[in-house]
């Protein structure tokens, strides 16, 4: 069955798998990028995209690319990223965030907050906008955090496509908004930008949850997405960081249908709003990662 | 063809009913896992798992990540996420950019369920308004998988089968009253 023998046409999916494994291979040895670990389906998908845009015939063709030409590195890592995102997605989340987290978070001086895997930024304008309102954003500093730079960029530009303004208002007002999205951002031809304000207790950072270590006290951490890329030992790895990063008793708030029930670190979070992934960190034992 | 292992379903515009149809016809000692792409524009599946649930003589259940697939249970792709199987068959599920508009997408589904269970796969598209499906109709083809398609004369809306006979043809052309007795026949020999 799963054999190379006789003349197959391409693309045989299982010469692809072997292109595939080398390239994410050589990506590693070469540049210490690991992607060995994300969900191989949706990876695969991906890589072949990022073989198309390019124009090549192979993943072997852009393999020897990226061997060769360092300035190929960003390209791959922008395509092998999915900075798709929304401001608000999943209203009900935020407004959870603010009826049941925030009342928490006051209580603290200073509250930290690490948004990981923040693509566009989509979520940062959408948290200092609640922050805002809230009362809380003064004290607050947000960690906003990617590996894909180009993505951090955009992120601290603030700057979209006018034509998402519609939904995101839209989502702002389910979210429990209090003013009009439209208060917080000006139109320009087709774009909008996000006031530049909102970024003032924001600090962008290029980090990877595959590689880097924890560098925060925080008190909410946002992983909204992300964590449906990696297989089950990636994100029990990545949950052992946050879990490492946040204070006792702090929130950590996943995408709405990412499904904990293969990461063994799952056991030092209880579920404070089950059905919107919010969680709360109930104690520190356990340790290490 | 192997023995199926397995069964994808894609369908759109006029999908609910057709699906409704479908499963209400399937035999309740069916043995594979059965997963469901069909493009809704609500935020929730909830609703539609409860509709399809009173006619379906199986078990109907939103897709969870990371689970594996049940045999004898219809999975639906949740909404705002492609929803994808790996090789080990479980879900996965991605929000990558939209796929011919469509997230989730029914090529998306098909063309890594065609990889998971190569020639044990059997695919089926029905009715729909765009050309979702149409590459993974071909995918499923290329694994040794088995492409029913509805007839699109049959089909509330013919788009879709339209573009897969087009794109990749099909080993079963047939009115959507003929698909489940013939997922019947081949899934319980
Ligand atoms: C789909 S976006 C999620 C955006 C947002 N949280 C949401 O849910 O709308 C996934 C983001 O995770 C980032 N990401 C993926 N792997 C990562 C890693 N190893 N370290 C840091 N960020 C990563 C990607 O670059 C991308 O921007």
């Amino acid at each position: 069955m799963n054999t190379l023998a006789g003349p197959t046409p391409p693309p045989d999916t299982v010469l692809e798998d072997i292109e595939v494994e080398l390239f994410v291979r050589a990506l590693k040895l070469r540049y210490g990028y690991d992607f060995s670990q994300y969900a191989p389906a949706s990876l695969k998908r991906r890589v072949l995209q990022l073989v198309q845009a390019q124009h090549a015939d192979t993943v072997s063709a852009i393999t020897a690319r990226l061997l060769h030409e360092p300035d190929f590195l960003p390209v791959v890592l922008e395509g092998l990223s999915v900075p798709v995102s929304e401001m608000f997605r999943d209203p009900d989340v935020f407004r959870a965030l603010r009826e049941q987290v925030f009342p928490v978070l006051a209580s603290y001086p200073q509250i930290n907050i690490w948004q990981a895997g923040c693509a566009h930024g989509q979520e940062v304008y959408s948290l200092a906008i609640l922050l805002e309102e809230a009362g809380l954003y003064e004290r607050s500093q947000i960690y906003a955090t990617d590996f894909n730079e180009s993505a951090l960029n955009q992120a601290q530009e603030g700057i979209y496509p006018a034509r998402d303004a519609q939904l995101w208002s839209r989502n702002y007002l389910a979210a429990g908004g209090s003013h009009s999205l439209a208060d917080y951002y000006s139109a320009r031809y087709e774009l909008i930008k996000l006031d530049q304000r909102l970024r003032r207790n924001v600090i962008f950072a290029n980090h990877n949850l595959v590689t880097d270590e924890v560098f925060c006290e925080a008190h909410l951490v946002l992983c909204r997405n992300v964590l449906i890329y990696f297989s089950d030992p990636l994100q029990d790895r990545t949950l052992g960081l946050f879990r490492d990063s946040l204070v006792r008793g702090g929130f950590l708030c996943l995408g709405t249908r990412e499904s904990l029930a293969f990461a063994p670190s799952a056991v030092d979070f209880t579920p404070m709003n089950a059905a919107l992934r919010i969680y709360r960190l109930e104690s520190r034992n356990g340790g290490g990662g | 063809m192997n023995s199926p292992q397995a069964i994808v379903i894609g369908c759109s515009a006029g999908g609910l009913n057709a699906l409704e149809t479908l499963f209400a016809g399937l035999d309740r000692a069916l043995p594979q896992p059965i997963a469901v792409c069909c493009h809704t524009g609500s935020a929730t599946v909830d609703l539609m798992c409860e509709l399809l649930g009173q006619h379906a003589t199986l078990r109907v259940v939103e897709a969870r990540e990371r689970a594996s697939l049940e045999g004898g249970v219809i999975h639906i792709a949740p909404s705002g996420y492609h929803l994808l199987v790996e090789a080990s068959h479980r879900f996965a599920l991605s929000v990558d950019e939209r796929v011919s508009f469509a997230r989730p997408s029914i090529d998306v589904l098909f063309d890594s369920a065609a990889e998971a269970y190569r020639d044990g796969l059997i695919g089926v598209l029905l009715t729909g308004a765009n050309r979702d499906g149409a590459e993974g109709v071909a995918r499923i083809r290329h694994c040794g998988g088995v492409a029913i398609v509805q007839d699109p004369a049959d089909a509330a809306v013919p788009v879709m089968p339209q573009a897969a006979l087009e794109l990749a043809g099909a080993d079963h052309c047939l009115p959507l009253a003929a698909i489940a007795p013939l997922l019947n026949r081949l899934c319980l020999t």
